[in-house]
This record gives structure tokens, sequence and C-alpha cells, in this order.
């Protein structure tokens, strides 16, 4: 069992748990994730790390309340268990020695470019970090953000905090004050990923996404996460998670991440949680 | 004088137009008459034909003549003797190219049955034993094995009789690889795994799930831990897909995630969360007994028609004779001699068919089987809403990518000395499908055997 030893509501919808697994903390690495199970009935889910503490033994995850496992996690309490959660897994992020990096992130997506920022940072490159919200009531990690980037930019749709517009708005317009980035990192929504690949493609800025499709074992054996990039099927979770946007077809992730969605949406009405309780 | 009845005493089975509706075990197994009369069909031949055709080299002619006397207990201490998981082997070995395939009286008749024995010698001291393992005197010497399916829990169950202190590493959150992610409920009960698996357990080894070695853990890692040997048996891995147009689209599987939705994660059982598609009709493309798995699996969540799409004759399959006639009975279509072109989807991305053409068979190929030849334009469309990808696996690239000094071939499989199972580097062994790519349980099961037999010279020597 894995022990609950920190749980923080970020927002309405978003949840951070800090998970006590000393063999996972030893060796995570940005861009990896873990894969968990909260009960015996439940399902296999995957979350990219946001933290870890090598001393502590404890890795950090951020996750969203969108279907029925996130639903019963974000039920658990601080002392409460987990029964299973597995990891490090994926590649870490390979970074290739840029200089000059600018980490997006999306929604809940910003949990995850979190450690990106603050592995470049701590490395000494120069980060800047552009995190996207829908609203000002969703915005999570501010003040982490600001410890550990160059410059820091928020963005709101609605324009109720930060700058409004999109990420993809406020990366054109750095480009165009004449910032040399060598390497861009995208995390967030799939439709999100794809428009920050678009902006940086015409200037030849590498682009590395996070991609998230459905996942069963997270170890190289069910194939349920092949993603096609550059028109090679390849694994998320022993070739990934992170590809070269440029050549992603995130049409395909988003149809393929679409094949439970009517599950999904009867289990937001009729949770075994909700269930139980009537 | 020996029963001379040339066909096998017959199994009980669940009538197919139930059993294809449930996921109960289809046959099950003799009742003690049955058993004694089946095995006074053996001549007990002097040069046992029988035992040679066995990978973890069961005494079968002494086990079956103690059956035949209702020495049950006696037969079980003959198997396990060779052979740490007979309630599996017996259920899950394709006999018919093995032992019973070298029984004498199969030349004119049918063999003896004898993986129906062993099940039954197994399955008679799972019910009426409770006496529990015992661990024997430690040899302080500690291994480690990478894998808790059958060629990693065999090892482990020999090493451990040894007096070696044994750890599996297991990457899923239960213990038993194929035999609980793979193996369907209805062929081979996950009661039976676990109790294989606690009986190991009373021996001294001990389990560690959720630990996916090569990124928790590296094999250089585990000797600094103080392990002295390590087994790898990490099993197959990476699915593989026919590279035809379609195969992105919203109902098309492996037959890995299929049938570990199904079986790992309880897809079947309402009161578990794991998602499946429901569906109509489903094809599943491939010939092997993970295709007839996922096809009757199929059958079980609902499915009105399941068709098997292969592209050889039924003569090629290379399926166990038994899940081939079991898959017929329960309604599975056979369209053999077809071989998918490309899958076509709807509007919203799903599959609404597949595209095949006719094969006919030509001259044998590599692999000794007539090869199979298109038919020009004998291109048709068949209905579906599910498409099962049943045609292969290639190694799982986690620990060779980890581990400095492990050779591979070009198919990724590790390279190991055939004889003593020992990798390019020293006191590293490997079996199974690792090794040899998807193959059985009996084979994965001899493996670990020989790895252990190995491994326990190695580190006598140190």
């Amino acid at each position: 069992m894995y022990k609950i030893l920190k749980r923080r509501q970020l927002n309405e919808n978003v949840v951070l748990m800090e998970v006590d697994a000393p063999f996972i903390a030893k060796k995570a690495l940005a861009g990896q994730f873990i894969i968990l199970r909260v009960d015996e009935k439940g399902e296999r889910i995957p979350l990219t790390i946001s933290d870890y503490d090598r001393e502590k033994g404890t890795i950090t995850i951020i996750f969203q309340i969108v279907g029925q496992t996130t639903m019963l996690l974000s039920q658990l309490k601080e002392g409460d268990a987990l029964l299973d959660f597995v990891g490090p897994l994926g590649k870490a992020t390979d970074f290739e020695g840029a200089k000059k990096v600018c980490v997006i992130g999306g929604g809940v997506g910003n949990a995850i470019a979190y450690p990106s920022a603050k592995q470049l940072f701590n490395e000494g490159v120069e980060v800047d970090v552009i995190a996207g919200f829908r609203n000002k009531d969703i915005v999570i990690l501010e003040d982490e953000f600001k410890k550990a980037s160059t410059n820091f930019y928020i963005t709101t749709d609605d324009g109720s905090y930060g700058e409004k517009g999109f990420v993809t708005n406020k990366l054109q317009s750095l480009i165009d004050a004449g910032n040399k980035y060598d390497l861009v990192v995208a995390i967030g929504p799939v439709p999100m990923m794809k428009f920050v690949c678009e902006v940086t493609r015409p200037y030849g800025i590498k682009t590395l996404v996070s991609l998230n499709p459905i996942m069963i074992d997270g170890t190289g054996m069910c194939g349920g996460c092949r993603v096609n990039v550059g028109g090679e099927i390849k694994f998320a979770c022993v070739d990934g998670p992170d590809f070269d946007g440029h050549l992603v077809n995130f049409d395909e992730l988003m149809k393929r991440n679409s094949t439970y969605k009517e599950k999904e949406a009867h289990d937001r009405e009729h949770c075994r949680l909700y269930k139980a309780e009537q | 004088m020996p029963n001379m009845s040339l066909t096998k005493v017959p199994m009980p089975e669940q009538d197919p137009n139930v059993r294809n509706k449930n996921f109960l075990e289809v046959s099950m197994g003799y009742t003690e008459e049955m058993a004694m009369e089946e095995a006074s069909r053996c001549l007990n031949c002097k040069h046992k034909p029988c035992v040679s055709g066995c990978p973890v080299n069961v005494r079968i002619p002494e086990f079956v003549a103690k059956v035949a006397e209702g020495k049950f207990e006696e037969a079980y201490e003959i198997i396990t003797s060779t052979n740490s998981l007979p309630a599996i082997s017996g259920r899950v070995c394709p006999q018919e190219n093995q032992c019973e395939g070298k029984c004498v009286r199969g030349i004119k008749g049918e063999s003896v049955s004898i993986g129906r024995l062993e099940r039954f010698c197994a399955d008679y001291h799972m019910k009426h034993s409770d006496a529990k393992a015992v661990k024997p005197q430690s040899n302080g010497k500690k291994v480690a094995v990478v894998g808790a399916g059958p060629s990693g829990l065999t090892c482990a169950g020999d090493l451990a009789k040894k007096g070696y202190e044994v750890t599996v590493f297991e990457a899923f959150h239960t213990a038993g690889g194929v035999l609980v992610y793979g193996i369907p409920e209805f062929r081979l009960p996950k009661a039976i795994v676990k109790k294989e698996v606690e009986n190991l357990q009373d021996l001294g080894v001990e389990v560690k799930t959720n630990m996916v070695i090569g990124r928790v853990l590296s094999v250089d890692e585990l000797f600094e831990m103080g392990y002295k040997a390590i087994f790898i048996g990490s099993g197959a891995g990476l699915p593989s897909f026919m590279g035809i147009e379609g195969e992105d689209l919203i109902g098309v599987y492996s037959a890995n995630e299929y049938l570990t939705r199904t079986n790992l994660m309880k897809a079947y059982l309402e009161d578990y969360d794991t998602p499946i598609i429901k569906s109509k009709s489903v094809a599943v493309v491939g010939g092997g007994n993970v295709a007839m798995d996922a096809a009757r699996c199929a059958k079980r969540l609902g499915a009105e028609n399941v068709y098997i799409v292969y592209r050889r004759g039924m003569e090629e399959m290379p399926a166990r004779k038994e899940e081939v006639h079991h898959a017929m009975e329960e309604g599975i279509i056979f369209k053999n001699l077809n071989n998918p072109v490309k899958i076509l989807g709807d509007e919203n991305g799903r599959v609404r068919a597949m595209e095949c053409i006719e094969m006919e068979l030509g001259e044998p190929d590599a692999s000794g089987r007539r090869k199979p030849i298109a038919k020009e334009g004998s291109n048709f469309e068949l209905p579906v809403d599910t498409v099962i990808m049943s045609i292969g696996t290639s190694p799982n690239p986690l620990i060779r990518s980890t581990t400095p000094g492990l050779d591979t071939n070009k198919r990724g499989c590790l390279v190991v000395n055939e004889d003593t199972m020992q990798t390019t580097r020293e006191g590293v062994y490997a079996g199974g499908d690792a090794v040899t790519g998807a193959a059985t349980v009996i084979l994965a099961m001899g493996a670990g055997k020989q790895a252990a037999k190995s491994i326990d010279e190695y580190l006598s020597k140190n």
C-alpha cells in the first residue's frame, strides 16, 4: 500500500497528492509517469509525475477529476493509501542540452510542465514559462512556477487573470519580440499541443509534447497507448510519453482518446461512490 | 491388463451454448473413477516416449500408474518432483504436440489423456490436502527473478526448494504474468494461479509486485543489493500490428489489450471499473491460442458474431486442437484462408468493416507450412465493429535497453546459451518469451527449470 502523506485541493477540480513511494522517488525524472490503482476493482490509470522528493521518498501527483477513477481518487484523504502505485514509467524528457527553453502548460497540464521547468531552471537554463488557464479560478502552481522560471507569463481565455488569450498568442508574441528558443516543451490538452506545434513549425523550433493516450499496463505489453509519430506506430509507455510534436498525428490521438467517452460521461453521472451512498 | 478402449475417457464440460455466456471453467475435470479408468489405458512402455516429449520431464508412466491404483497423492508427489505448476500445465499445455503426441496408444486410436490426468492429480491435491509447503533451510544466497510468469515462477520454486532466498519482481499488481493477464478464467481459473503462487510463498519466495525492473531498479542495482544471480523472465512484450490502413480506428485492439482488460482487469464483471467496447461483430486476426482466447472472450462479452480471420488453413493453425474445437463448439466462425487488407471506419472513426482478400496455399515456406498466396480480385468486406489483432509480439525493450552487456538477436530476444540459459552476462540467466519470442507456457516453465539448475551450479561454485 502507498500512503497519501499530503492532499491539497488546488482548485475545484484539481487535486494534489504526495504519495509515499521511496523506490520510485529515488529514480523519478521529469517527463516520467506512474500508474496507480485506487482499489481492487479500480482501473489502472497513468498520471505524470509532478514532483518528487528523493530524501523524503515521495512522489507528487496532480490530477483533474474527469472520470470514475479520478473521482474515487479525489475522495481519499491524508493517511489513506493507494492499493497500487508503479513507476517511474516512460522515458525521462531529453532536453538535448537546450540553453533557452519555453515551457508551456495548459490547464492541469501545467502540473506536468512544472517538473520540466524546475529541472531546467535548476540546471541553469534560461526558462520562460507560459501557463494557460480557462479563467482565474483554476490557476494552479503560480508560486512554484515563479521560483522555477526566468520569465513567467499567465494567460487566461477570458482575461480574468494575467493576459487575455491563448498560450499560442503569447508564444507567438515572444517569438516576434526576438526570443530565440532552441526548445519548446508543450504539455496540456491535445488541441493546445497541436496548435503550439503549428506556431513553432515555421521557425523550426524543436517542440516536445507529452502524450496522454489510453493506457493499461504502462510497460510495453498491451499496445493500447499506440500513437502515430512520423507515420510509425509508437508506444507512449516505452517510446514516450514525450515525442517530437512536429511528427505527432494529434487528430488520431484525439480520436483514439474518445474510445470510452460515453462510458466516462455515464460514470460522471453514476459513479459507484454515489451509488454506494444511495 | 490395460484398458484397451481406443478413445479417451471424455471429460465433462459445460454445454457450449451455456458456457459461451459465462466465464466459468469450460472443462470440469475427471472424477476419481474417470481418472482411474483413463489411467488404466497406459501401457507403461519401457522406453517411455511420452517423457521425452515433456519439457519438464514429468515421470509420466509412474504417476499414471499411481492414478490407476487410486493413489492420487503419490501420483501428485511424482509429478511435482519435476513440475512445480501441474494444475496449470495440465490445463494449458499443448499435449498433442508433446507427451500425448508421442504416446504409443495414439498410433491406433487416441493417446492416453496425460494432460487431464495431470490436472486431476493437481486438483485432487488442492482439494484434499491442507499440508503447506515448508520453507527449506536457507543457504543464505539471494537470487532475483524478474517477472512472475510461468518461467519466473518455475525458476523461483526450484531455487527456493534448494534453499535459496528468492525474490520475484513483478511489474503488474498481481503475480502470474500471462497466466493472469492472458489466459482467460474459463480456461485457467485465477484461483488456481493464486494458489500456486501462495505455494511458492510458503516455500519462502518473496513476491514484490508493482516493480518494473529496468525502470525502478536496474539489473546492476539488483547485484548491488546482494542478489548473486538474476533470472529474467520478462515475457513477450510489445504487440505487433499488420501495418494496414485503419489500425488507428476506434475498435481496433491488440489481443494483449483485449485480454488484459478482460482477464487481469476483469472487464467482464459488472462491479469492476475497466471499460471495454461492447461489440456486436468481432474479427480476431490470427490463428494461435491467443487468438482463440480473444475470440472466446469476445463471445462471452456478448458479441453476436465472432470471426477468426486466418490467412492459412485449418491444418496450419498453431492453436491447440482443443482450443479450436472448443471455439467452434461455442459458435466462433472460422474464416480461414482470408487475410485483412484494410480496416474501414465510419464518420466517427469507429470500425465498421474489415476488407479481406481470399488466400490459397502454395509451396511450403521457411516455416515448413504452405505459403499463403492472395487470390487477385477476391476482396470482400466483413462487417464488424471490433478488430482484435493477434499476430504476435516482440520482446519488451525495458531490460535490454537498461542493462549493459546483455546481447539480443535481430528480433530483440535475449541471447542465451541454450543448455544453461545463461545470457551474455555472468550471473544473469533468462528464459520464456523474453528469449524465444511468443511461445508456450510449458516451454517457459522448462526454461525456468533449466535456469534454476544452472544458477544452482553457478552459485555452488562461487
